[in-house]
């Protein structure tokens, strides 16, 4: 057997056990009754896509992932759950026992999912051609946000200012004079 | 490329295996107990007060401010990746950008500080 196609089946079987791992995270994230226990499965699932990038060489979309959804995101989804939670816990997450939600609920999914397999099955799928995704991806932007884009990289600074400063006169309103 | 990342999979491994190693060679080491352990060792802290009432409770509002102070900080780290990466190539314009960068956010520590947003109640 090549080198080639020891990696390409290497390859596979990592996507494999990456795609368990965040299939099942998915299911808990819908399935289990402890709404907590379904926060720390959806975090499961965002480390599950962020590997999946990690294989297809995005690196730094990866750790983004990782550090955006997994870390920022989650977070906030925990603390909206520890702030407003007034049932028992493992009472949080139950099946809705409607009829009319279930048929909505197989309805949506059966539409979300046939259009996904024929938007997968009309598309041609062309090799990429020309050359490939750069090694040092994350060098190459820490110099464009360095270099060309400075300015719009201090503005990202300006913006996240005004956003904890916004965040702060929201949670406790402004003082009075 | 991917065996860049075998290096984190021994990591993973290790990290995993580390306390495994750990607690089973204190289980191998310690004396073993010739009665069977009362209720008092099951407790989950064997001295202290004891927690009252349930622990899946709500928390206070006030805590929410941490979490959004947080995911800004948080954001920057995004921002402070790459530069950190490519450090010692970029030099000294890159440095005092990233200082300019960091001396922004430090007035939005600031001002959070000020209105009491780290404060403990």
């Amino acid at each position: 057997m090549s080198t080639a196609a020891a990696n390409l089946q290497l390859q596979d079987a990592v996507f494999v056990m990456i795609a368990i791992v965040t299939t099942g995270a998915a299911l808990g994230v819908v399935f289990l009754r402890n709404i907590v226990h379904n926060a720390l499965c959806l975090v499961l699932t965002f480390l599950g896509v962020a590997a999946v990038y990690f294989q297809l060489n995005a690196g730094f979309i990866g750790l983004v992932q990782i550090l955006v959804y997994a870390g920022a995101i989650s977070v906030l989804i925990i603390f909206a759950i520890m702030l407003v939670m007034d049932k028992e816990i493992n009472q949080t997450n139950l099946p809705i026992p409607s009829l009319g939600r279930r048929i909505a609920g197989v309805y949506i999914t059966a539409l979300l999912v046939i259009t996904l397999v024929l938007a997968i099955y009309f598309t041609a799928w062309p090799l990429a051609t020309g050359a490939g995704a750069p090694f040092d991806a994350v060098g190459m932007l820490a110099e464009l946000m360095l270099g060309d884009y400075v300015i719009a990289f201090e503005a990202a600074a300006v913006l996240l200012l005004v956003a904890v400063v916004g965040a702060v006169i929201l949670a406790k309103g402004v003082e009075k004079q | 490329m991917l065996t860049d990342y075998a290096t984190i999979g021994v990591f993973f491994l290790l990290t995993v295996s580390f306390p495994i190693a750990a607690m089973a060679l204190s289980w191998i080491f310690r004396p073993k107990p010739k009665a069977a352990p009362d209720d008092e060792k099951y407790t989950t802290y064997e001295c202290g007060v004891d927690t009252r009432g349930k622990t899946w409770i709500r928390f206070r509002v006030n805590y929410f401010l941490f979490a959004l102070v947080f995911l800004a900080f948080d954001v920057e780290t995004v921002f402070l990746y790459p530069w950190a990466v490519k450090f010692q190539k970029l030099g000294f314009f890159a440095f005092a950008e990233m200082i300019v960068f960091i001396a922004i956010l430090v007035v939005a520590l600031w001002y959070a500080w000020k209105e009491g947003a780290l404060e403990w109640h």
